[in-house]
C-alpha cells in the first residue's frame, strides 16, 4: 500500500477538488410571487426595485427573487439567511410544498415544475425526505410509526417498514425508542425521529429546513457532528436551510448567501469569508469567528526541511542548521509517513555516539499532530503548550505541512485585513 | 310610521310561499322519509323498552365505566335508577332514542360536512355564515316549518332536532381540521401523500379531539331540542314537561325536568370523556 503512493514535498500542498460530480437539483431563475398580478412584480424587480418598494406599490409579495443554482451529487449545499429573506420558501419549491411563481427547477435533468400532480407525488416519494424546524412529527404515532410514515404511504408492509424504520432509528441513535411517543422525547431526540423518517425512505435528497433551529446549543452541534458523520456514510445530497451563519459555515460544502428573496454570494465557506460579494455579505459575516472556519490546512506550512530515516544524525543536524531549526521531523521517504521528531541535542549525541539511522532518536511522542480539517481554535493550545511545531498528519498518516505559532498569527491577521478593506 | 316612506317589506310572506312552494314540491320524499324514520324511532324505543330496566341501568353504567371510569360509572348508573324510581322511565328512553337518532344524522351529514368546509377554505366561508345564522335562530322556530313536511310527532320533532343540533359537528369538525399545525400538513405531503392518505393518517386523528367536542355539543342541544320539540308531539321527557305546564303542576314539571338534568349529565359526561380519552393518545 505505502509503495503505491508515489510522494514529494508537493503532496503537502492542498489536495486540489476532485472533479464534480453530476447536478442533481438545478434550480433555474426562479420566482416566486404571493399576489395576484406577478408579472408586474417581476418586470419591477428587474427594474431593480426591492421587496418593500414592490409591497408598497403593488400588493405583491416577493418570496424568491430570480434564484438560480445547482446542488451536485453528494454535496451539501446551505441556503442561509434572515427570517423573511425567502430560503424556506426556496427549499419548499424544491419539492412543491408551494409552487414556484417562474423558473425552473430541475431534479436529475426532470423538469418538476412540470409535474402532474401524481408525477409529483412519486417524485416526492422517491426522491425526498424532508426534516422541519419544528420537527413536525405526528403527535398520535409512536416513534417507530413516524419514523415509517413515508414508507407507509408508499404501502410498504408494516413488518418491513418497521424495520426499515427501526434501522433508521438506530443510525440516529434511538435504538430502542420506537414504542414511544413523541411528547416522551426531548428536542433533540424529536428531530433525530425526524431524521429517521426522512432517511427512512431512503432518498437521494435531504431538505432540511432550519432542522436544527430549535434546539439548544449544545445538543444542535451534537446533531451538526452527527449529520455531518452521517453524511459520510449514507452518501446523500442535502439542501439545508438555516440563518445561523455558524452553522452554514460548518455544514456547508457551498453556501448560498441570500437577503430579501435574492441570492447575494455562493460560495465556499471560506469564498464567503475572504471574499464577500456584497457589502451586505460582509456586514453578515463581520463578526464571524474565523478560527473556527479556518483549519489546519488553511494555515499549515509547507514541512520543510524533513529528515529522512535513512538520513542519519549528521545530514539530519545539517538539514537543521541550514534552516536555522531546533528539531525536525522525520518522514519514511517512499511515502512521507510521519515518523517522528528529532531535537538538535538528541543528533548531537547520537552522531557523537556514531548512529547510523535517526531511528533510535526519533521520538513519536514529542509531535502533537492534528488532522488536516481541525478548527485552528483547537490548534491554538497545541502550538501555545509545544515547543515543537504542530504536524498536520492526513489519514493516511503522511505529513502534510506544519503548523507553527507564527503561521497561526500570520492567517488571522492576513483574514482581518482582508475584512477591513 | 316606517310604513308611511317605504312599503314594509313582507318576509313573513315570502317565506309561507317558499316553504308552501317546497312542500308541494317534495311532499312525496318528505312523506317518505316520515314513514322511514317513524318506523326507525318505533323501533329504537321499542328496543330501549323491550330489556327489563336493570339491565338497560347496567349497560349504561358499563359505558359510564369503559369511557369515564369509575366514579362516572356509578354515576349514570344511580342517574338511571333515580329516574325508574320516579315512573319516568318510558319517556326517558323515548328522549334518549330521539337524542341518539338525531345526533347519528347529524353526525352522518355533519362529519363530510365539516371535514370539506375544514380542507377547502371557499367551502368554509360559505358555511360560516349558515351556521352562524342556524346557532342564532330561536329554537322554536325550526318546529314551524317541520309540521307541513312532516306531520306532529316525533318525525319532525327529529327533523327539528338535527337542524339545530348540526352546526357545533360541523364548525367544530372543520375547525379542528384547519387548526393542525401547518408543519404536519407539509410533513405529510412531503412524503408524498395522498389527499385521502393525508385525511384519515393525519388530519382526522389529529382533529379527533376537537372533532369529538363537537359532537358533544350537537348531543347537548339535541337534547335540549328533543325537549321543546314536546310542542309538535314529540312525547318523552319534554311531552311530561310541556303536560305540567298546560294541567298546572309544578311538581310534575320539576320531576320530568330534573330528568333530562340527569339524561344530559350522563350523555355529557360520557361523551366529552370520549373526546379526552382521544386526546390522551
Amino acid at each position: 500500500m505505502e509503495a503505491t503512493i508515489p510522494s514529494t514535498g508537493e503532496s503537502a500542498q492542498v489536495a486540489t477538488e476532485p472533479e464534480q460530480p453530476k447536478v442533481k437539483i438545478s434550480i433555474q431563475n426562479v420566482y416566486k410571487i404571493f399576489g395576484k398580478n406577478p408579472e408586474k412584480a417581476r418586470e419591477l424587480l428587474e427594474q431593480g426595485m426591492d421587496k418593500d418598494e414592490i409591497l408598497d406599490g403593488t400588493g405583491q409579495v416577493v418570496g424568491v427573487a430570480d434564484a438560480s443554482f445547482d446542488v451536485h451529487e453528494g454535496e451539501t449545499v446551505v441556503v442561509m439567511g434572515l427570517s423573511g429573506s425567502g430560503k424556506s420558501t426556496l427549499i419548499r419549491c424544491v419539492n412543491r410544498l408551494i409552487e414556484p411563481t417562474f423558473g425552473k427547477i430541475y431534479i436529475d435533468d426532470q423538469d418538476i415544475t412540470e409535474l402532474s400532480i401524481d408525477d409529483l407525488r412519486a417524485l416526492r416519494r422517491e426522491k425526498f425526505g424532508m426534516v422541519f424546524q419544528s420537527f413536525a412529527l405526528f403527535p398520535h404515532k409512536t416513534v417507530v410509526e413516524n419514523a415509517s410514515y413515508g414508507l407507509e404511504i408508499q404501502g410498504v408492509d408494516r413488518e418491513t417498514r418497521f424495520q426499515k424504520a427501526e434501522e433508521a432509528l438506530a443510525l440516529v441513535g434511538l435504538k430502542g425508542w420506537g414504542a414511544y411517543y413523541p411528547e416522551n422525547l426531548s428536542g433533540g431526540m424529536k428531530q433525530r425521529v425526524g431524521l429517521a423518517r426522512a432517511l427512512a425512505v431512503e432518498p437521494d435528497v435531504l431538505l432540511m429546513d432550519e432542522a436544527f433551529s430549535a434546539l439548544d446549543p449544545l445538543i444542535r452541534t451534537d446533531m451538526q457532528d452527527e449529520l455531518l458523520s452521517l453524511e459520510t456514510q449514507v452518501q446523500k445530497t442535502i439542501l439545508f436551510i438555516t440563518h445561523d451563519l455558524d452553522e452554514a459555515l460548518k455544514m456547508g460544502d457551498r453556501i448560498v448567501l441570500m437577503k430579501d428573496g435574492g441570492i447575494e454570494q455562493i460560495g465556499t465557506a471560506e469564498e464567503i469569508l475572504t471574499q464577500p460579494a456584497t457589502e451586505y455579505v460582509a456586514k453578515f459575516v463581520a463578526n464571524v469567528d474565523v478560527t473556527k472556519v479556518l483549519t489546519a490546512e488553511d494555515v499549515m506550512k509547507k514541512p520543510q526541511p524533513v529528515a529522512f530515516v535513512k538520513d542519519g544524525p549528521r545530514t539530519a543536524l545539517r538539514k537543521m542548521r541550514e534552516a536555522g531549526l531546533s528539531g525536525i521531523f522525520v518522514v519514511k521517504q517512499s511515502n512521507w509517513e510521519l515518523l517522528g521528531h528529532v531535537t538538535a541535542e538528541r543528533a548531537v549525541e547520537a552522531a557523537k555516539k556514531a548512529d547510523k539511522w535517526l531511528d533510535e532518536i526519533t521520538s513519536r511522542d514529542e509531535c502533537a499532530t492534528v488532522p488536516p480539517d481541525e478548527p485552528v481554535r483547537n490548534i491554538f493550545p497545541l502550538v501555545a503548550e509545544n515547543n515543537n511545531p504542530v504536524a498536520v498528519m492526513d489519514e493516511q498518516h503522511r505529513l502534510r505541512g506544519i503548523v507553527v505559532r507564527g503561521s497561526v498569527l500570520a492567517a488571522l491577521a492576513e483574514r482581518e485585513g482582508g475584512d477591513t478593506q | 310610521m316606517m310604513g308611511d316612506i317605504i312599503p314594509r317589506i313582507p318576509l313573513a310572506g315570502w317565506i309561507d310561499a317558499f316553504l308552501n312552494w317546497l312542500t308541494g314540491a317534495i311532499a312525496g320524499v318528505t312523506r317518505a322519509i316520515a314513514a322511514l324514520m317513524r318506523v326507525g324511532i318505533g323501533r329504537l324505543e321499542d328496543g330501549l323498552l323491550w330489556p327489563p330496566e336493570w339491565v338497560i341501568v347496567i349497560l349504561i353504567g358499563l359505558l359510564g365505566w369503559r369511557f369515564g371510569g369509575r366514579k362516572v360509572a356509578l354515576g349514570s348508573a344511580l342517574g338511571m335508577v333515580f329516574i325508574w324510581n320516579l315512573g319516568l322511565w318510558e319517556p326517558t328512553m323515548s328522549t334518549i332514542a330521539l337524542v341518539v337518532l338525531a345526533t347519528l344524522i347529524a353526525m352522518l351529514l355533519g362529519l363530510p360536512i365539516g371535514i370539506l368546509g375544514g380542507l377547502y377554505e371557499t367551502i368554509y366561508q360559505i358555511l360560516r355564515p349558515i351556521l352562524d345564522f342556524m346557532q342564532t335562530m330561536p329554537a322554536f322556530v325550526y318546529l314551524i316549518p317541520a309540521i307541513p313536511f312532516f306531520g306532529l310527532g316525533a318525525v319532525s320533532a327529529l327533523f327539528s332536532t338535527v337542524i339545530f343540533s348540526i352546526p357545533p359537528v360541523i364548525r367544530l369538525t372543520s375547525l379542528g381540521i384547519r387548526q393542525i399545525d401547518r408543519e404536519l400538513i407539509e410533513a405529510s405531503d412531503a412524503f408524498g401523500s395522498t389527499t385521502m392518505q393525508k385525511l384519515i393518517k393525519v388530519q382526522i386523528p389529529l382533529a379527533k379531539p376537537t372533532i369529538m367536542a363537537g359532537v358533544n355539543q350537537t348531543i347537548m342541544l339535541a337534547l335540549s331540542m328533543v325537549v321543546i320539540a314536546a310542542m309538535i308531539g314529540a312525547g318523552g321527557l319534554g311531552g311530561e314537561v310541556w303536560r305540567a305546564i298546560q294541567r298546572l303542576r309544578p311538581g310534575q314539571g320539576f320531576e320530568a325536568g330534573i330528568a333530562v338534568v340527569v339524561v344530559a349529565m350522563i350523555l355529557d359526561r360520557i361523551t366529552q370523556k370520549i373526546g379526552a380519552a382521544s386526546k390522551a393518545v
